[in-house]
C-alpha cells in the first residue's frame, strides 16, 4: 500500500490492520513519533492526517492511505521550526520530552483551527494528551505564544 | 569530614585543592587519548572496570574521564542518566563554567558505567541523621552508606540528589582542565600562566591572540593536570543559576532525539514478552501455535516465567504475543487488594516494630485521661509509569555482551545482564540512553534481565525488546502500601500530644532482596517525612512498623515521605483544627527551624493567607522535608457543585543554589502536579494476584484541564546544594486534603481522594 508521509509517498507491504504507528516506527523508521499507551489515552502518537489530529495509534494503515499524513518529522525541523515548535524550544517546555511530540502536534492542529484560543479551550484541546512529567503550565504558556506568532499579533 | 559528600559552603573564595575532594577514593589526573588530552578521575582504590577500557591500554585501566579533548571536540560526560531532570545539561553546565566554555562548543555523553562515578549525595540518605547533623557520628555513619553504595557501583540517579553530588566534583574538573590548558599554553609561549586568561573554549594570551583548547589538547596531555585550583566565586558565574536553552531542548522538541525505545540498527529484530501477571509466578503452561503461524514471527522463546516472541516488527510481535495462551501458577503473595490491607492493618505490633524515632515528652500519660482525637490512614499501591515504555536493545555474542537501555542504575543492569548472559562483568557493555521519564521505575532490572536472556538465546542477532504498556503497568513494582493510625491531644487552643504508628512495606528492603542482599536495621524511609518535622509538640512520638512484604514494591518519586508526610500532615491539621487553631499560625508557633520557618513565612506571604477566599473555597498547607529539601506548599481549591477544582498552589522550597531556574521551576511544577495527580485518582489494586490497572485509563493521575497555576519561590539562603526532582511531591497530597477540609469540612485520610470526593 501506498502512505503519503511527510510529503513523500512511501511503499510499504504492512497488513491492512496495523497501526499506522508501528508503520511510521519500525517500517519507515520515522522514530519522532511515540507510543505511549497503543489505546488512545495518551496522545504520544498524534499525526496530523488531512490537518486533524489523530492517534496513529488508533487508526490502521489502511485507513491512512490517500491521505497526506504529517508526523512531528514533517511538521518542522531543528533548522526550520514550526511556530508551535518555536514557542516549545522557547518555553522549554519539555522534562524528558517524551510526551512533547504529541502535545505540539495536537496544539498545531489546534491553533490552525482555533488562531486566537480562550484558556478554556486551550485546556480542552489539550487535555487528551497526557504529561507524566506535569509540564502542563509551561504547555499552557507555549500554546498561548504560539498562537501569538501564529496571528501575527 | 567527607568532602566529597558534603557540599562546600558558599564561602566567596572556594579553595579546593583537587586531590582532596575525593582523598578516599579518586585522584584527579590526566591521560593520552588520540590526538589529545582526557580529564577525569583515576581511582586509587579497587578498580570496578573501566568504561573506557575499549579506547585505552591496558595500565590505564582505572581512569574515568570528564572532559575529553581532541583536535576534533570536546566532549563532557555526564555520567547521571537524563530521565527528564535536565541533569544532562546542568552536569555539563558545571563543567562548562569553570572550564570557559560556552553552550555549543561541547559534545556530551553519558559515558559507561563505572565505579568511578559512584553517587556519593544518594547514600547521605539511607541513614538517619537530620540533615543538618553534620557531627561526627552522622558523618561516620553516611561514611559507611557510601562505602555500600561504591559497592554496588551504582552510579544512580534518584533520590534527586544528582545536582548535590555533581557540584563540586564536575566544577573541579572544569578548574582542572582549564588550569592544565593554560599550562599547555605557557609551554608553548612562554607567557607566564598569571597573565593568560581563558574564555569560550580557547587561552587567550595578553595580546589577545586565542589558542583553542583543541589546538593545546595534544601539548596538555604530556603535563601532569593543576590540581591546586581554585573554584569561581558565584558572583562571577555565567551559567549557574541563570536560564540557559538545554541542551536537549530542540531534539526534544522537534521529534529528534533518539530514546532508548527508539533505537535502530541494521538487521535487528523484534521483541515481546508475556511474563505472569502474577508477579513472581510460574508458566505452567501455554499454547503457542496460533503465534507461530502469524506474519512476522521468526521465534517464540520460553524465559523465565514467560515467553517471549522475536518479530520483524513491534506490533507483530506484540500481537502474536496476545495470542498465546497460558496457565500461570498462584502468586507468591495474598490475591486480593483486602488480604494486603488485612496484613498491614495486622502489624501494629511490638513483633512488627521497626524502629521508635523520637519520643519527646510522654505521650502515654498525655493520652490516658485526655480526650484523644484518633484516626486511620492509608495510601495505596500507586505505578511509576512513565510515558515510554521500558524497552532495552541487546546483542550477544560468544564473548561479549551490548546492552542499550535507559536506566538509572546503569551499574546494577550490566551486573544483571553478566549474571543471565554468564559472562564476565568487564564483557558487558552498557550504553545508558535517553529516558521518556523514570520516576524510580528505571532503577528495576526485571527488564534487563529478560532482554539478557532473550540475547542469550538468540546469540548474535540484534534485538530490541519493548514493553507493551499492558505489560509495563501489570509489572510494575509500585509505591509501598502503607497505613497510619495516628493519635493527638489538644489543651488550650494548641496542639498537645501527636502520637504517630506507621506500617509500611519497605520498598529499600523489597529492591535489596531482588538484588540478592538486605539492609540491617530499621528503614528510615519508613519514618521519613513525619519523623523528621521540625515541630516542638510537648508529647511527640513516631514510630514504624515493618509489614512483611506482600507484591514487590519499589522506589516511587519521593519514597517514604511520598506516604508519611501525608499521614504526618493531615494528621497534624486536624490536631490545630480540633484545637481551633489557624493551621498557618499553630504551624509556625509550633517550630524554631529556620528553614522550616522560612518556606512556611514565605509560602504564607505568596497565597496570602488568612485572607478570604470566599464562600466553598479553602486553603491547606503543608510542609515536609524530602531528602534534605525543605518545602511548604499551600493549596487552594473551589468547592463547586460538580466536584473539587484545584486553582492555585503556592511552592517555597529551600534549595541553596539554583542551578537552572527554568528547569527549577519546570521540575517544582511537575513534582506539584505528579503528588496533586496520584493522590486524586490512582491507585493498583490486585485481584487473583493480578494488578488490575493495565494502561492509563484506570490510572490517570492530572489531565492539563486540571491543573492549576502553580506559583514557585526557591529560596537560596542555606549553605548547602540540595535536590529538587522529589520533594515538591510529599506536601502537594496533604495540602490539597487540608484545602478540601477547608472548604467542604469533609477530612479525607485515603487516597486516592476521589474515592470519597470528585474532581472536576
Ligand atoms: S500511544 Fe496512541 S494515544 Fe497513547
Ligand atoms: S515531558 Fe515527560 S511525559 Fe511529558
Amino acid at each position: 500500500m501506498e502512505l503519503n508521509v511527510d510529503g513523500t509517498i512511501h511503499v510499504v507491504d504492512v497488513e491492512a490492520d496495523m497501526p499506522l504507528l508501528w508503520v511510521l516506527r519500525d517500517e519507515l523508521k520515522l522514530k519522532g513519533t511515540k507510543y505511549g499507551c497503543g489505546a488512545g489515552l495518551c496522545g504520544a502518537c498524534t499525526v496530523h492526517i488531512k490537518g486533524e489530529a489523530v492517534r496513529s495509534c488508533s487508526i490502521s494503515a489502511g485507513d491512512a492511505q490517500n491521505a497526506p499524513i504529517t508526523t512531528i518529522n514533517g511538521l518542522g525541523t531543528p533548522a526550520a521550526r514550526h511556530a508551535v515548535q518555536a514557542a516549545w524550544i522557547e518555553h522549554q517546555v519539555a522534562q524528558c520530552g517524551y510526551c512533547q511530540s504529541g502535545q505540539i502536534m495536537t496544539a498545531a492542529a489546534f491553533l490552525a483551527k482555533t488562531p486566537n484560543p480562550t484558556d478554556a479551550e486551550i485546556d480542552d484541546a489539550m487535555s487528551g494528551n497526557l504529561c507524566r512529567c506535569g509540564t502542563y503550565p509551561r504547555i499552557r504558556a507555549a500554546v498561548k505564544a504560539a498562537a501569538t506568532t501564529l496571528s501575527g499579533n | 569530614m567527607d568532602t566529597a559528600t558534603t557540599p562546600e559552603p558558599s564561602s566567596p573564595k572556594t579553595r579546593s585543592k583537587a586531590r582532596t575532594i575525593g582523598r578516599r577514593a579518586f585522584l584527579v589526573s590526566s591521560v593520552v587519548i588520540a590526538g589529545g588530552v582526557a580529564f577525569g578521575y583515576y581511582t586509587v582504590k579497587k578498580p570496578h572496570l573501566n568504561p573506557l577500557r575499549d579506547q585505552l591500554g591496558p595500565d590505564e585501566a582505572t581512569f574515568n574521564p570528564w572532559v575529553k579533548i581532541s583536535p576534533k571536540g570536546i566532549t563532557l560526560i555526564t555520567p547521571h542518566a537524563d530521565i527528564g531532570q535536565g541533569v544532562a545539561s546542568m552536569q555539563a553546565a558545571l563543567i562548562a563554567e569553570e572550564m570557559d566554555l560556552d553552550f555549543g562548543q561541547f559534545e556530551i555523553s553519558q559515558g559507561t558505567p563505572s565505579a568511578a562515578y559512584y553517587n556519593t549525595a544518594l547514600a547521605g540518605e539511607t541513614v538517619p541523621f537530620l540533615r543538618n547533623d553534620h557531627g561526627i557520628v552522622a558523618e561516620s555513619v553516611r561514611t559507611i552508606a557510601d562505602a555500600m553504595v561504591k559497592v554496588m557501583g551504582m552510579q544512580s540517579t534518584g533520590g534527586s540528589s544528582s545536582t548535590i553530588d555533581s557540584f563540586v566534583k564536575l566544577r573541579t574538573a572544569g578548574a582542572v582542565a582549564r588550569e592544565t590548558l593554560k599550562e599547555a599554553a605557557f609551554k608553548r609561549t612562554g607567557i607566564p600562566v598569571r597573565d593568560l586568561r581563558t574564555a569560550s573554549g580557547a587561552v587567550i594570551l595578553p595580546d589577545a591572540t586565542k589558542i583553542p583548547y583543541t589546538q593545546l589538547a595534544g601539548d596538555a596531555a604530556k603535563l601532569s593536570p593543576v590540581t591546586d585550583v581554585v573554584l569561581r566565586d558565584p558572583s562571577q558565574w555565567r551559567l549557574i543559576g541563570k536560564k540557559m536553552e538545554r541542551l536537549d531542548i530542540v531534539p526534544k522538541s522537534t521529534g529528534t532525539l533518539t530514546y532508548g525505545i527508539d533505537l535502530d540498527f541494521k538487521g535487528m529484530l523484534y521483541a515481546a514478552v508475556k511474563v505472569s501477571p502474577r508477579i513472581g509466578a510460574a508458566r505452567l503452561g501455554y499454547d503457542a501455535s496460533k503465534a507461530k503461524a502469524m506474519r512476522g514471527v521468526k521465534a517464540i522463546l520460553e524465559i523465565p516465567n514467560g515467553v517471549a516472541v522475536i518479530a520483524d516488527n513491534t506490533w507483530r510481535a506484540f500481537q502474536a504475543a496476545d495470542a498465546i495462551t497460558f496457565t500461570w501458577g498462584k502468586a507468591p503473595y495474598p490475591p486480593d487488594q483486602d488480604a494486603h490491607w488485612a496484613e498491614v492493618g495486622r502489624s501494629f505490633t511490638k513483633e512488627r516494630l521497626d524502629k521508635e524515632w523520637r519520643h519527646e515528652g510522654d505521650v502515654d500519660r498525655a493520652l490516658s485521661g485526655a480526650k484523644v482525637i484518633e484516626a486511620e490512614y492509608r495510601a495505596p499501591y500507586v505505578a511509576h509509569q512513565p510515558l515510554e515504555p521500558l524497552s532495552a536493545v541487546i546483542k550477544v555474542t560468544d564473548g561479549r555482551a551490548d546492552l542499550w537501555t535507559a536506566s538509572q542504575a546503569p551499574g546494577i543492569a550490566q551486573q544483571k545482564a553478566a549474571e543471565v548472559t554468564g559472562l564476565p562483568l568487564e564483557n558487558v557493555h552498557v550504553y545508558n540512553q535517553y529516558a521518556g521519564g523514570s520516576f524510580g521505575h528505571r532503577l528495576e532490572f526485571d527488564h534487563v534481565k529478560l532482554a539478557a536472556e532473550i540475547g542469550r538465546q538468540m546469540k548474535g542477532q540484534v534485538i530490541k525488546m519493548t514493553f507493551s504498556r499492558e505489560e509495563d503497568f501489570t509489572h510494575d513494582y509500585p509505591r509501598q502500601i502503607a497505613m497510619a493510625r495516628p493519635r493527638g491531644t489538644v489543651k488550650n487552643g494548641r496542639v498537645e500530644t501527636c502520637d504517630l504508628h506507621i506500617a509500611a512495606v519497605s520498598a529499600a528492603r523489597s529492591y535489596m532482596s531482588r538484588l540478592g542482599t538486605s539492609i540491617p536495621g530499621a528503614d528510615l524511609m519508613l519514618a521519613a517525612g513525619a519523623w523528621d518535622l521540625p515541630y516542638k509538640i510537648p508529647n511527640f512520638r513516631v514510630t514504624t512498623y515493618a509489614v512483611p512484604e506482600l507484591a514487590p514494591v519499589s522506589s516511587w518519586r519521593s519514597v517514604g515521605p511520598s506516604t508519611s508526610a501525608f499521614f504526618a500532615d493531615c494528621f497534624l491539621d486536624e490536631l490545630i483544627h480540633a484545637a481551633g487553631a489557624d493551621p498557618m499560625e499553630e504551624r509556625l508557633r509550633l517550630t524554631d527551624d529556620p528553614e522550616a520557618r522560612r518556606v512556611l513565612e514565605t509560602v504564607a506571604r505568596m497565597s496570602n493567607w488568612g485572607s478570604s477566599l470566599g464562600p466553598n473555597r479553602g486553603r491547606g498547607v503543608a510542609f515536609a522535608t524530602t531528602l534534605g529539601t525543605p518545602v511548604a506548599e499551600v493549596v487552594e481549591v473551589w468547592n463547586t457543585p460538580d466536584g473539587i477544582q484545584i486553582e492555585k498552589v503556592y511552592v517555597a522550597a529551600e534549595v541553596g543554589r539554583i542551578v537552572d531556574p527554568v528547569n527549577f521551576e519546570n521540575h517544582v511544577q511537575g513534582g506539584v502536579v505528579w503528588g496533586l495527580g496520584h493522590a486524586m485518582n490512582c491507585e493498583i489494586t490486585y485481584a487473583d494476584g493480578m494488578i488490575q490497572q493495565p494502561n492509563y485509563h484506570v490510572h490517570e493521575a492530572m489531565r492539563l484541564r486540571q491543573c492549576p497555576e502553580i506559583i514557585v519561590k526557591g529560596i537560596e539562603t542555606s549553605a548547602e546544594i540540595r535536590g529538587i526532582g522529589e520533594p515538591p511531591v510529599p506536601p502537594a497530597a496533604p495540602a490539597l486534603a487540608n484545602a478540601i477540609f477547608a472548604a467542604t469540612g469533609k477530612r479525607i485520610r485515603e487516597m486516592p481522594f476521589n474515592k470519597h470526593i470528585n474532581f472536576v
